[in-house]
């Protein structure tokens, strides 16, 4: 018993330190957004990197367009390649976003508010970047509304018995209530920058988007019942998202897709990667930003409880895998792992293994989690890891198929990479030009969170000394 | 009717300092008998909720017929067009195969609900309303900050200009101001 005491008092961080009062909240995150100065050299440095790569993906997109996927390196029998793993795994990046709004909203965590804002962005950037490739993968992009089910003179439908036209219906709908659900949020922290900006055109933009939002009671109160709602209907809607990606495999009869642990597996391992990517930006910035009383070491802590967890059912699905071949007695199933453990692309399943399954273990310590730089080494571990997962489980199973005669090797070309590269710069653009000008921490919900600490100081947040900052009595 | 010119009275407003001075406050107005009543503040707060008698769950049947319309909606589309305009004989499946129906139809409800879950909610706000008389309150700006606020609408049965202003005043609030509509026609 007095080691746990111990331990209790060693680690019951506070989610929220310093001085804290209203005023003091709305303007430390409210002036990142008016004020240049208040922005690092480095912020010109990731927009200097945005800019240079985001024409490489207009010019690599531009030249598909143009020459056709033939540029890419996916042929028979690998059709599937760089294209999908950087589908599935821009889109895995964006299921933290959603974890972290809503699911953590319907759990009552807390310490969600001050890190929701900054995730939802990550996912509606992400899934930009995921959305871009099945759709120029379809080959001919601009004909790509051929995809939804609109009256038509084609005298055809979508056939919807297959997983391809679920995944449409499921990343268009993703994509749409995750932006309302970040705008929704966004409304009243508009109305603050509306009200803090001394006139201009800066005001009349934010004066716009907030909508004529004047925080009246009547409006807070079905605000927060459509607002829990939409975090409800987002749970089932996130973990359907990546099962129905995970089912244009699992529904297909290839040796190493048709796996009936691929839905949940495929859930983890989204969450697993959207936590490293939430880690590999929010711990330069909030360090950068001056931000460390808002997110602090306990989120920190948390968030790499998180990985570990995912990560462990993430592993528990690689094993899965292997006995699955061997328990099938299916000789194609068995030359499946036999082929990722000793084939032409073995190393990069012993890379995967080494990313997910093994470094992540570090996070059991608590001394670890507490550690920045291992936490951020890590995160980037993990984020590679994921990536190797997608190859392993694409191009690996495919380019082995059951004849020998059809099997081949896969390389990617210039144009994987460039695009690659350009989604990256494009994501990165994106993410500094919403901390210019968004309130990248949502300031209504960090209010609320002083507003509970203040009445039930017990209540998650420890030992805070929020306690002292307290104006007026109780 | 002709639109009536100047200055036209709203309601009278008080500002408090914290949330729990316009908790007590919103309290004593309740049970002084005001119902056309509304309280600002920078983030949502149930207490002020309780205490004006705040309830509207309108907005949660919206929600759900909205997600109940997607769900009939797309379960209906995809057995029309499978099975009626352009029946495909996959196996010899039944034409209205439902269990593979489910994940649109169930992505179909999620986009019935959550569009009705936020265009429900800006209607039944109003919003968006880019002017409002409180707007042009004295320090009205830290309504979205750190300052918290009480209206009486002056459409209240029970409102009258110097009675309700001396009732706010007794509050114990920082400043108690008249809210006006300053267009010239209203």
């Amino acid at each position: 018993m007095a080691t746990e005491t111990k331990y209790e008092e060693k680690y019951n961080e506070p989610i929220l330190t310093g001085n804290q009062s209203h005023e003091v909240i709305t303007d430390r995150i409210g002036s990142i957004v008016l004020s240049q100065e208040k922005h690092p050299n480095i912020w010109w440095g990731f927009i200097a990197f945005g800019v240079m790569f985001t024409p490489v993906l207009v010019f690599s997109i531009a030249y598909l367009v143009y020459k056709g996927i033939g540029i890419w390196g996916n042929n028979q029998p690998v059709a599937w390649a760089c294209d999908i793993i950087n589908f599935v795994w821009w889109i895995g990046i964006g299921h933290a976003g959603t974890l972290i709004s809503a699911i953590l909203l319907l759990f009552r965590q807390q310490w969600r508010n001050s890190i929701n804002r900054f995730a939802e962005a990550m996912t509606i950037f992400a899934v930009m970047c995921a959305g871009l490739y099945p759709l120029l993968h379809t080959g001919r992009p601009w004909v790509d509304y051929w995809i939804f089910p609109y009256p038509n003179i084609l005298g055809m439908w979508p056939q919807f018995r297959s997983p391809l036209v679920w995944d449409v219906f499921a990343i268009s709908t993703y994509f749409t209530v995750s932006l309302l659900f970040w705008y929704i949020g966004l409304i009243p922290d508009f109305a603050t920058m509306r009200d803090k900006t001394k006139g201009g055109v800066a005001q009349k933009i934010y004066g716009v988007l907030a909508m004529g939002w004047r925080g009246s009671a009547r409006h807070w109160h079905r605000y927060e019942a459509s607002y829990l709602i939409l975090a409800g209907l987002s749970t089932p809607l996130v973990l359907s998202v990546h099962s129905i990606v995970s089912l244009d495999f699992a529904v297909s009869i290839l040796p190493g897709w048709n796996v009936t642990v691929f839905p949940p597996y495929f859930v983890a391992g989204a969450v697993f990667a959207g936590f490293a990517m939430v880690l590999l930006f929010m711990i330069p910035i909030r360090k950068w930003y001056h931000l460390e009383d808002y997110v602090t070491i306990r989120h920190i802590d948390w968030m790499s409880k998180v990985m570990l967890t995912t990560g462990l059912i993430v592993f528990y699905g690689y094993i899965l895998e292997m006995f699955y071949c061997w328990y099938s007695g299916n000789i194609y199933e068995i030359y499946l792992c036999i082929n990722r453990l000793s084939g032409p692309y073995a190393l990069s399943y012993y890379a995967l293994i080494f990313c997910n399954g093994i470094a992540p273990q570090i996070l059991w310590s608590p001394k670890m989690r507490r550690n920045i730089p291992v936490v951020f080494t890590v995160a980037i571990i993990i984020s590679i890891g994921m990536w190797l997962e997608r190859f392993v489980i694409i191009p690996v199973s495919l380019h082995r198929d059951f004849l020998p005669s059809s099997w081949g090797m896969y390389y990617p070309t210039f144009w994987d990479y460039s695009m690659f590269l350009g989604t990256m710069g494009f994501f990165t653009l994106l993410m500094f030009l919403f901390i210019r000008f968004v309130p990248m921490l949502n300031i209504f919900e960090m209010r609320d969170l002083l507003y509970k600490l203040n009445i039930d100081p017990s209540k998650g947040a420890g030992h805070t000394n929020v306690e002292s900052s307290k104006k007026g009595g109780n | 009717m002709e639109a009536k010119k100047g200055p036209y009275l709203y309601g009278l407003i008080a500002e408090f300092n914290n949330e729990h001075e316009v908790v007590e406050a919103a309290k004593k107005v309740k049970s002084a008998g005001y119902t056309k009543t509304d309280a600002f503040s920078p983030f949502p707060m149930h207490a002020i909720d309780h205490a004006l008698g705040i309830w509207d769950p309108r907005i949660k049947w919206f929600i759900f017929c909205g997600g109940l319309f997607g769900c009939i909606f797309g379960f209906s589309m995809q057995s029309y067009i499978s099975a009626i305009d352009y029946p495909l004989n996959v196996g010899g499946r039944p034409m209205i195969s439902w269990p593979q129906f489910i994940p649109v139809t169930f992505e179909c409800t999620i986009l019935g609900a959550a569009l009705t879950a936020v265009f429900g909610m800006m209607a039944l706000n109003g919003l968006p309303q880019l002017y409002h008389p409180v707007f042009s309150v004295p320090g009205f700006e830290r309504a979205s900050q750190d300052k918290f606020f009480l209206y009486i609408e002056s459409k209240d049965p029970k409102f009258q200009l110097e009675a309700t202003k001396k009732l706010l005043e007794e509050l114990g609030p920082n400043a108690v101001s008249i809210v006006e509509d300053m267009r010239d026609d209203h």
